[in-house]
């Protein structure tokens, strides 16, 4: 298909652009395969340039020839463009329509994209299984790695390497995999070094309404245990939801047969309902003639904040139970693609420091998302301003990272990434001209051959001067555990995100700047100093010879 | 006996009771001991007796929360029975600040009390001028008894206007000025609502006000911003009270802010403070609590009436003349946020001191029922100032480069103004504290705070910065405003392992300066090692490791 035959006006003149709290902007609109460009031909005036991709939904208006069109974006961001003449605005309007909701994922901008830059590290190899898997063989010896879903035949949502207890045979993976959603058999997520327990995550089981239950289901969660000790599994799901799964094949964990477990509920609720909390916060947030009941009582309906509180209470109990309780955990909700790893990779940051540093978290997002199967394309198709029916659309990635906004802002010290960062990855997830996001699993990874047909994100985002952009200047590394508050005064409305386009963060980024600006003050004073210290030493050095006779 | 400031943690140790204070001492080998004052107490409540003990809770102004569990029912009895009477003083003698005593001779006091110069900060905004000057008028409060001495009024205001215009206002307080801006030459009055009821009309009055429009010659008319709700405002006017008729006063605006009354303001603290006291509520209860207690629509009330009255000052150059009822409360408030925005200095640490002395100590805001210092009516008390303290607090997180201060020094600020440690707050009205003879009787409070202002410093100001300068323009949509943890959600302080980027940075530039200091050592030093070398060296090599050594401990 010829990205030519829908764009039937590729350019426009004297198009105005309007963008909150920034100066209108007049030039040339422009049309291409992936990208909507505005250009006022003007050195100093900034340009736009929005990927297709990244429109949610648009809207148009006509006062006379006039017409406007208002295009929201998937970043939350909206843009008005006022195009003179009817037939150019509607058939702008109807070529980015068409250019913006493109089905073939082969057709997206990242098997376009050719990088302006070397890439020096390819990112696509950066974060294999075998090297985490290394990291786990210096610390234990009771975990092998099984390839017995190489052919991803045994759960086409995990990756082909598995990191299973030693004692267990593929066989009983097998047969394991026949009694979990999707296939989704308990692997490991997470070793905590420090007293050798250890999170496993998995899919429900299918016990069905006549409890169904299967014996190296029972047998491959008790290889984790030690002798005598007792473990948790947490079910995401409320135990009312949990029942109800049952009646569709699915369920949980008796006591009866996982007698040394035990079963813990949380409340953490399923995507539709997240997208649609996402859509009325969004809508709470950009309108600025709320009265302050109004707006307190939209926020509060969106549940929105609620659900950030019950993602991170659950990731802390987790934590708790390996950390405090010493005691190994079992996470997992309905498919195990989205609560439980929310929770799996929260646990991991409250728990392990290495997961706060940016490459870190880069492997995390690597290890508990992308090779765990979280369907990113389903998830991130549309965003909050979408007004078709939502399919599978949910913000669980942007929850993710709203939690550990919150844990970054009460810990400000404790991350070498800063909130820039997660914006980032935010964006990216929903529109990108990286392959990284695309696909909704390892296989189909595999099959769109993603590795040799685009570039990965880690490839641009990991390069030095890149990477100083999203690096905290606060950051001291800290080898705790960091247990965050989740009380309700402590989880705030993220800002940077929400209210990112509908208020002018000029002093803000003053700020940031200053702050910047402190720390790097008080290295160089520290390089300085420490100079002329070894100058000093060195003088000592040399002329101690000649005082003594 | 127990202490359990917070639900997580609970000590066990020993409670005296002395004339002014309650002491806790932990009986862990640190014995850290815990002081309230008697007079930041707002209430004791004690529990049911249960197996362990009788509970008492002890509830400060501050919103500070102790909880203690006493082992015998009789003296939680006693406990209860001594901390009520004596946090209830019904004599201003009682209070702390009398009987508190820093150790400062009588000189070093009187020159603390001349810390604060009035006079100095109106010549700062370049009053007394050609238009303005200070009338005698109300010497020893002949005029007016809640006003200060000295009234800033135009020069072209005689005499007879001042003392008519006076005499047409609610207890006597007259228009006079608050601020002058020297970018425009607008000024900010302030005055109580005129005694207009229906039809009432006084020419002194409109003459005083057409004096105040003229002392600013570039504009052509003036605002009367009435801060109450224009309901409350024409409810006034039944009782002979109201606000200007637009007809009887030439080129007048007239604007309602709509800032709810003092009763409206209490309760609706409580049932926030309700909210910060809730034992872990879910997110719905806190949002809907928040919503419910209807105090940040309020804290945008007040911060709205400020930014009215800074646009209109620093924006169309037009004067204002605020007011409510009596002008000492709503008035002061949106007057004081005004200057807050217009005025940098108000935004540094001697700046906002200065502005609470003038706009609040001085201009009769009545402390001592605000704040409940003596036991009385309780319909009196409300968190007036607190509103305001919250208003800059609201500023700080839009503009975190603009304040001098820190969050700490608000926090600070608003105990202080509750525990009568001080003699500044005390009284309703200057006349009040020159018959309490408070300067010789008490201690000042503000060279105090500038002593130790390097605590209360905010890392990221910098006297250059663009938003340092000029008025400030907030955003004032609902959603730029939070709940003010610091203040209201101090019981969710327990996780002490929670950092703050303002501390870390404080610490970052104070190692920046001890760098500094070694760095110009280490410049002096070698000068100082070559010169001595000449006679002695062994002795300079010595001095000179010496420093080093105490420079690394740092």
């Amino acid at each position: 298909m010829e990205f030519a035959e829908l764009i039937k006006t590729p350019r426009v003149d004297g198009v105005i652009l309007h963008r909150p709290f920034m100066p209108t902007v007049e030039g040339t609109l422009c049309l291409t395969g992936h990208h909507i460009i505005l250009s006022s031909r003007q050195d100093n005036t900034e340009e736009l340039w929005l990927l297709h991709a990244n429109i949610d939904s648009i809207e148009k208006r006509f006062v006379g020839s006039l017409g406007t069109i208002i295009v929201k974006c998937k970043d939350l961001r909206v843009i008005q463009l006022d195009i003179p003449g009817m037939e150019e605005c509607l058939n702008i309007a109807s070529s980015v329509e068409a250019l913006s909701t493109l089905d073939s994922v082969s057709l997206m901008y990242p098997f376009f994209y050719r990088p302006l830059f070397e890439v020096i590290e390819d990112g696509w190899q950066l974060f294999v299984p075998e090297e985490a898997f290394k990291d786990l063989e210096s610390m234990t010896d009771e975990w092998r790695l099984s390839e017995v879903n190489k052919d991803f035949s045994v759960c086409p949502s995990y990756p082909s390497l598995l990191t299973v207890p030693k004692d267990i045979d593929d066989e009983s993976l097998i047969k394991a995999a026949s009694f979990r959603h999707g296939g989704r058999f308990p692997v490991l997520s997470y070793y905590h070094k420090k007293n050798g327990m250890v999170m496993m995550r998995a899919a429900q089981p299918l016990t069905g309404t006549n409890g169904r239950r299967c014996k190296e289901d029972e047998k491959l969660i008790n290889a984790t245990l030690c002798a005598g000790k007792r473990g948790y599994i947490i079910d995401t799901r409320t135990i009312a939801v949990a029942q109800q799964a049952k009646a569709r094949g699915g369920g949980f964990e008796q006591e009866a047969n996982y007698p040394q477990w035990r079963r813990i509920h949380k409340a953490i609720e399923r995507s539709n309902i997240l997208q649609e909390s996402l859509i009325k916060l969004v809508e709470a947030c950009n309108d600025q003639s709320h009265n302050m009941d109004r707006w307190l009582s939209k926020l509060e309906a969106s549940n929105w904040q609620s659900h950030v509180k019950e993602i991170l209470t659950t990731a802390c109990l987790a934590a708790q139970c390996i950390d405090r309780e010493g005691a190994s955990v079992l996470v997992h909700g309905s498919e195990g693609t989205d609560s439980t790893l929310q929770v799996t990779s929260l646990a991991q940051i409250i728990l392990d420091p290495a997961c706060r540093t940016i490459r870190g978290f880069e492997a995390l997002i690597e290890r508990e998302w992308l090779q765990a199967g979280h369907p990113f394309q389903q998830r991130c198709a549309q965003s909050a301003y979408s007004n078709g029916k939502p399919r599978s659309e949910a913000p669980v990635f942007l929850l993710f990272l709203d939690c550990v906004w919150q844990i970054l802002r009460q810990f400000p010290c404790s991350f070498q990434f800063s909130e820039s960062f997660l914006i980032m990855l935010f964006e990216h997830t929903y529109a990108s001209q990286f392959g990284t996001f695309l696909g909704n699993s390892v296989a189909e990874r595999a099959k769109l051959q993603l590795s040799h047909k685009t570039v990965s994100l880690w490839s641009w985002v990991n390069r030095p001067q890149e990477l100083e952009r999203y690096l905290n200047p606060l950051y001291e590394a800290n080898n705790l555990v960091i247990w965050p508050s989740v009380a309700p005064q402590s989880l705030l409305l993220w800002e940077g995100v929400f209210l990112r386009w509908n208020r002018s963060t000029k002093c803000l980024d003053e700020a940031y700047q200053e702050m910047v600006h402190i720390i790097e003050y008080n290295k160089e004073l520290q390089n300085k100093v420490n100079s002329l210290r070894r100058q000093l030493a060195q003088l000592e050095t040399e002329d101690s010879p000649l005082q003594t006779p | 006996m127990i202490d359990r400031r917070t639900p997580r943690k609970a000590t066990v140790g020993t409670l005296y009771l002395s004339s002014t204070h309650t002491i806790f001492v932990e009986n862990s080998e640190a014995r850290k001991e815990t002081w309230v004052l008697h007079s930041l107490v707002s209430n004791v409540e004690r529990l049911p007796t249960n197996p362990s003990g009788s509970p008492v809770i002890i509830r400060c102004k501050n919103l500070i929360v102790y909880r203690l569990l006493i082992p015998q029912e009789k003296d939680s009895l006693d406990v209860v029975a001594s901390l009520t009477r004596l946090s209830r003083p019904e004599r201003y003698g009682e209070l702390f600040c009398f009987s508190f005593n820093p150790n400062l001779d009588k000189e070093l006091r009187e020159k603390a009390w001349g810390f604060m110069d009035l006079k100095a900060e109106f010549n700062r905004m370049g009053i007394p001028s050609n238009l303005w000057h200070v009338t005698a008028a109300n010497h020893e409060y002949r005029l007016c008894d809640t006003y200060p001495s000295e009234l800033f009024v135009p020069k072209s205001a005689s005499p007879a206007v001042i003392v008519g215009s006076a005499k047409f206002r609610s207890r006597g307080r007259l228009p006079v000025l608050s601020y002058f801006h020297r970018d425009t030459s607008a000024s900010i009055c302030r005055s109580s609502q005129p005694l207009s009821g229906f039809s009432a009309r006084s020419s002194d009055d409109e003459q005083m006000l057409q004096a105040i429009m003229k002392s600013n010659p570039v504009s052509e008319f003036m605002y009367v911003v009435d801060t109450r709700p224009k309901l409350n405002a024409m409810a006034n006017r039944a009782a002979g009270k109201g606000y200007e008729n637009e007809d009887h006063y030439t080129n007048i605006k007239l604007q309602f802010i709509g800032i709810e009354n003092i009763h409206v303001m209490r309760n609706s603290q409580q049932k926030l403070i309700d909210v910060g006291d809730m034992a872990a509520p879910s997110m719905a209860d806190f949002l809907w609590g928040l919503e419910n207690s209807g105090w940040l629509k309020h804290i945008k009330a007040v911060l709205d009436a400020g930014v009215f009255i800074a646009k209109a000052v620093a924006e169309d150059g037009v004067s204002v003349l605020v007011h409510c009822s009596d002008g000492w409360d709503r008035t002061a408030q949106a007057c004081s946020v005004a200057s807050v925005l217009l005025d940098p200095y108000y935004r540094t640490i001697k700046g906002l001191m200065v502005l609470i002395e003038k706009d609040w100590v001085s201009f009769g805001h009545k402390f001592s029922h605000r704040y409940a210092h003596l036991d009385g009516d309780p319909k009196e008390v409300s968190p007036v100032m607190d509103q305001f303290l919250e208003c800059v607090w609201q500023l700080m997180q839009q503009f975190p480069c603009a304040f001098e201060f820190n969050e700490r020094f608000l926090i600070q600020l608003h105990m202080l103004i509750y525990s009568c440690q001080y003699g500044n707050f005390i009284g309703n009205c200057q006349k009040e504290r020159r018959d309490l003879k408070l300067q010789e009787r008490t201690h000042s409070l503000w060279p105090h705070l500038w002593e130790n202002r390097a605590e209360y410093t905010n890392p990221l100001y910098r006297t250059d910065h663009s938003q340092t300068q000029g008025v400030l323009r907030p955003l004032t949509t609902a959603y730029c405003f939070k709940f003010w943890k610091g203040m209201y959600g101090r019981a969710e302080r327990s996780l002490s392992s929670q950092q703050s980027p303002a501390d870390c940075l404080n610490a970052v530039r104070e190692e920046s300066q001890q760098l500094e200091e070694e760095l110009t050592a280490h410049q002096e030093v070698p000068r100082e090692t070559d010169a001595g070398q000449e006679t002695c060296p062994a002795e300079g090599e010595e001095n000179f490791r010496g420093e080093e050594e105490d420079q690394q401990v740092v």
